[in-house]
């Protein structure tokens, strides 16, 4: 029983990760039904401009608030680069057809993958410790301070979420254009600014799973978006892709189940699963479970 | 009788240059092997691109998994002929060498075809009821699934790779089977069948509502294509005499696809152009590598941009030719 | 016995009900119109007809057969045609294409056939395009025939459509507002088109239509729709001077 829990809270942990990049692709997916595949690869640049950021601050001890610091920066940065790309990158094919907008993301990706390479060298860079170590003990189960934090920052960052989109004209104008772009058009909201503010917001929270991955996995290197991402995505499809709830319950399932699996069977699987479970949802439920049917109009 | 013969003249033809390339007929003519190499490969691409479209471009399903096809065939036939070739050749025996090769690959490619176009099936007829991108992740995630279990089965090398296939397929054979996809599909295209292919891609509920069954010609579309894709993954098996599923990932897809949107999707000739100019980029750019990648990423999204229906859109060569220079064309192509 | 016969069908999306208790019969040869508001269900009621939707209740026949439940592919096969309100035509292939498309409802093209050039295929491809040419005709659009069907003029596309719907063999043809953005002499021509169908085929038309001159110009029996529900069903002249259909036109005096 303590190895299930324990199992759990490890599951728990990866799960915020997931949960925060996977409300990316689906709030985008919500505004533009667009599957943004370089999204992966900004939670990649969120962790090394986390790196960059906190080799920077080489020097002052690891502390509360240049953690803040380094999660802070991380995130404004991609917020701007998610701005940039749709500008650029989406903006001038959003009227085209759907496998003109995928193939333009995967262009994106790639380009984005390949970039890093060349920019930061292909070797995986080591994330400086940015907060003292400590460990956890409730009852038999041990919980890291890394996992604290990821869970925590995790879950301040989706209330954060939540509220905004809930309680904020803004978010309310981004609940309108996922409903219906054309209709919001209509209703005078500036459309632009909204897809803007949702990448901007998709992006800053990659960049945050970015930085807290790196915090508890200090391994990162260019091509780290490329699994994390694609697991994400199946966590967004899982919970119903464009519905934000279902993004944070779809992250924490793939999460506690690749936990689970590579606990209790094997390891060599690990990726496999979330493929399995993406082609199980597609074929069996492919609005997730949170989703509603879309019914084309006829 | 006249199909007979121009058949039988373009296989003597391809014979003929492959003599002169390789310097078997005169030594003046042969090309450096680098250079064969990167023919052959075209060859190869030529094949996929064209399965490919007939799907993507023609029925209008966006498949992104096509690497899986080729894989299973790759693998297929290389597991035949590796395991199986002696006893073969044995049998074989009356024949001489080449005849025997020839053989050998016949059995080898229409192995790896027939379980690609099992697979195509197996693939094709849960995923084709899905739409769009949820088409696309589906045909990723089995191309992916296809690449992970090929890895874990030992009998085929597994992490290791497949050597020792022995090389059978040369640029008469490749460019032979590159020939007869563009025919197939071709044919396939300036058809009845065909017709319903392209109704579905321009309106599947009118299509629906018209009485095709849309199921079962995007499934027969998928299955043909995924043979075809086998067939070039026998030929690049026996090309290299080595296998190992690094070729075949999520990547080599995508990378048949950069082929056929260059091009012009719902294009043949678009697809063959589309296929020789990707292979000429990366060989051409080869001396820069890690340029090469971020080069071609940014081309792709400025080409999306730019120009999203490739260099032909729905264009043949065939129609910018005087009529009376067409061969074999029985209606006004759909597309033309 | 009727060619179509609607019994108590009743449409639900969630808690939207788009068709309510519908029941209609459509003769052979009987020119029946279909009219309401906007978003009275009048296109629903085509979708569920032909197969689009499964209605959540209720049972639908053609000649004795029932229908609710297959596919539209089968259901275009038993006889049942249908243009769309917003035009869906194979827009990159030409008019002559189009056609052709239809024609093969009821054979499954063979692939096979195709890679090998039997003779019976080209025999098949012979008699189809002969046939194609003789509807294009009939329609007055066979000198567009090599043209794009996106190309052509708004009219010209509706006139496709149709025959492009008659091209399946059917008994029973469902047009979903035929009329839309058609002027005066246009629709005028619509309408003599559409007797001529039923006269020359001795088809049944079900009609869904705006247009109230064209509606009550050749509509044998108009039902009228309100947001889902049944207000009256009977000839031309009775349902004009209906109350209740007045009101739901013009809600209330």
């Amino acid at each position: 029983m303590s190895t299930f829990l324990q199992q759990l809270v490890n599951g728990l942990s990866l799960g915020s990760i997931y949960a925060l990049i996977a409300l990316g692709y689906t709030m985008v997916y919500g505004v533009l039904r667009l599957i943004n595949f370089a999204h992966g690869d900004v939670y990649m640049l969120g962790a090394f401009a986390g790196y960059y950021l906190s080799r920077r601050l080489q020097g002052s001890e690891p502390s509360l608030v240049s953690a803040l610091i380094v999660m802070a920066g991380s995130m404004l940065t991609c917020a701007v680069i998610g701005i940039l790309i749709e500008r650029f990158a989406y903006r001038p094919v959003r009227r085209a057809s759907r496998l003109t907008l995928l193939i333009t993301a995967i262009g994106v990706s790639l380009f984005i993958e390949n970039g890093a390479q060349l920019v930061f060298g292909p070797d995986p860079k080591f994330f400086p410790s940015l907060a003292p170590r400590a460990d956890f003990h409730m009852g038999p189960v041990r919980v890291t301070s890394e996992q604290l934090t990821v869970i925590v920052v995790s879950l301040l960052l989706m209330l954060a979420l939540r509220f905004f989109i809930l309680k904020t004209r803004t978010g309310k104008a981004m609940r309108a254009v996922s409903f219906s772009l054309d209709a919001a058009k209509l209703m005078g909201i500036s459309t632009d600014g909204i897809i803007a503010v949702t990448f901007a917001l998709g992006s800053a929270l990659a960049a945050a799973a970015g930085v807290l991955i790196g915090m508890q996995i200090p391994k990162i290197d260019p091509l780290m978006g490329i699994v994390y991402g694609l697991k994400a995505f199946v966590a967004a499809v899982l919970g119903g892709i464009g519905n934000i709830p279902g993004a944070v319950l779809g992250g924490l399932l793939i999460g506690v189940s690749e936990v689970m699996v590579v606990g209790y069977l094997s390891s060599t699987y690990r990726d496999a699963i979330a493929f399995g479970i993406l082609i199980l949802v597609l074929l069996l439920r492919p609005q997730g479970i949170l989703g509603r049917v879309q019914k084309e109009k006829v | 009788m006249k199909k007979l013969a121009t058949g039988a003249a373009v296989v003597a033809a391809l014979w003929l240059v492959n003599a002169l390339l390789t310097g078997t007929l005169t030594p003046a003519t042969r090309i450096s092997p680098y250079f064969l190499q990167v023919l052959c490969l075209a060859g190869i691409n030529i094949i996929l691109a064209v399965s490919l479209n007939l799907i993507n471009g023609f029925t209008g399903q966006f498949s992104i998994g096509h690497a899986g096809f080729m894989a299973i065939g790759g693998y297929a036939s290389a597991y035949l002929t590796v395991n199986f070739g002696d006893r073969m050749r044995g049998v074989l025996g009356f024949l001489p060498e080449p005849g025997q090769n020839g053989v050998l690959l016949l059995a080898g490619i229409a192995l790896g075809a027939l379980l690609a176009g099992v697979a195509g099936f197996l693939v094709g007829v849960p995923s084709l009821r899905l739409r769009g991108d949820y088409l696309a992740i589906v045909t990723l995630g089995f191309g992916e699934i296809i690449r992970v279990f090929i890895l874990n089965i030992d009998a085929v090398g597994g992490a290791r790779g497949l050597s020792g296939i022995p090389k059978l397929a040369n640029f008469f054979w490749i460019y032979l089977f590159a020939a007869i996809s563009i025919l197939v599909v071709t044919r396939i295209v300036h058809s009845s069948f065909g017709r319903t292919l392209i109704a579905i891609r321009e309106d599947e509920i009118a299509a629906e509502a018209m009485g095709v069954d849309t199921t079962r010609s995007k499934v027969t579309s998928f299955i043909v294509s995924s043979a075809l894709a086998g067939v070039a993954g026998a030929l690049f098996g026996h090309y290299l005499m080595y296998l190992h599923t690094n070729s075949f990932t999520f990547l080599k897809s995508i990378e048949i696809i950069i082929m056929i949107v260059i091009g012009g999707l719902g294009s043949i000739t678009g697809s063959v152009i589309g296929a020789v100019l990707y292979i000429g980029l990366t060989e051409g750019l080869r001396d820069f590598q890690q340029y090469r990648m971020v080069l071609f990423s940014f081309l792709l999204v400025l080409l999306m941009i730019v120009r999203p229906q490739g260099l032909l859109g729905h264009r043949e060569f065939l129609s910018l030719l005087p009529r009376r220079w067409r061969i074999g064309v029985d209606a006004p192509p759909a597309s033309g | 016995m009727a060619l179509l016969q609607l019994s108590g069908v009743t449409m639900r999306f969630g808690g939207l009900v788009a068709v309510n208790d519908l029941s209609l019969a459509v003769e052979p040869g009987q020119l029946y119109g279909l009219i309401g508001p906007n978003g009275a269900g009048k296109t629903t009621v085509f979708n569920v007809i032909t197969g689009v939707y499964r209605p959540t209740a209720g049972q639908i026949f053609m000649d004795g057969e029932p229908l609710a439940g297959k596919s539209t592919g089968r259901i275009t096969r038993h006889g049942v045609a249908r243009t769309f309100q917003n035009i869906r035509l194979f827009a990159n292939m030409t008019v002559l294409e189009n056609v052709k498309v239809a024609f093969h409802c009821r054979q499954a093209a063979h692939v096979g056939a195709a890679v090998f050039r039997t003779s019976t295929h080209a025999a098949e491809e012979q008699r189809v395009d002969e046939e194609s040419r003789q509807l294009l005709k009939i329609f007055h659009l066979d000198h567009l025939a090599g043209e794009r069907a996106k190309n052509l003029p708004y009219g010209s596309q509706r006139r496709l459509e149709i025959a492009r719907a008659m091209a399946t063999s059917p008994r029973l043809l469902l047009l979903d507002e035929p009329a839309a953005g058609m002027n005066p002499q246009e629709s005028n021509e619509l309408m003599d088109l559409i007797r001529w169908i039923r006269d020359q085929y001795g088809m049944a038309i079900l009609l869904v239509e705006h247009n109230m001159k064209v509606v009550m110009g050749i509509c044998e029996t108009v039902h009228v729709l309100d947001y889902g529900s049944t207000i009256a069903t009977g000839p031309p002249a009775e349902i004009q001077s209906n109350p209740k259909v007045i009101e739901a036109y013009l809600g209330g005096a």
